[in-house]
């Protein structure tokens, strides 16, 4: 099977934090199925997926250093990417459902 | 300690279960999206719960090589996600 022989250290906080991170993004992903207009649905994935995806990243950083017995620090790259960009994305995004629905509202 | 190592296996398992949950939510907006921009947000939620599943699927299988993959996807889904936005705003992606 799978993840055999990890030790507790790795297990306990593993665990925890996949629990979260899984209910974080789903909960991201639902507000961004189910809020009623566009400036609203910015908010769920915007938040709950980056966190959520912080928490997998974590969990995924501690397994990789139990299974290699060393430290494992590739995750905080991926951490570090989305951290930088998703801000990014969303102004951008912002601006321009803005200005399309003052553009849409003009005409 | 075998006990924890099973609880840790569902744990993966539930999160398994919730991104595709979470993938599938951000697939029916991306085909239902009112407008562009919802759809764009659509994909830029998709790509992300793609990347973390696959990271799921590396520490369920004991391998290392998944996270590189997830890498790969996190830069060029970011990208995408700029260039789409930014073509959104200006009608253009790189303007002369």
């Amino acid at each position: 099977m799978s993840a055999n022989g990890l030790p507790l250290w790795v297990t306990i906080p593993g665990t925890l934090l996949l629990l979260a991170g899984g209910l974080l993004t789903l909960v991201g992903s639902l507000g961004l199925l189910r809020l009623p207009t566009f400036f609203a649905r910015m908010h769920g994935p915007s938040m709950g997926n980056t966190l959520g995806a912080g928490c997998i990243l974590i969990a995924s950083m501690l397994v990789s250093s139990a299974l290699l017995h060393r430290p494992i620090l590739h995750e905080l790259l991926i951490t570090l990417f989305i951290a930088i960009t998703a801000p990014v994305t969303a102004v951008l995004l912002m601006r321009a459902a803005l200005q399309r629905s003052k553009a849409v509202a003009r005409d | 300690m075998s006990v924890m190592n099973a609880v840790f296996d569902s744990a993966i398992w539930f999160a398994q279960l919730c991104l595709a949950l979470a993938a599938l939510f951000a697939m029916i907006r991306l085909l239902r999206g009112p407008r562009a921009q919802d759809r764009v947000l659509a994909l830029d939620a998709f790509y992300i719960n793609g990347m973390l599943s696959l990271l799921l699927l590396g520490m369920r299988s004991s391998s290392t090589v998944y996270v590189d993959i997830s890498l790969l996807i996190a830069l060029f889904g970011c990208v995408g996600s700029v260039a789409l936005a930014k073509f959104l705003l200006r009608g253009e992606v790189i303007e002369p």
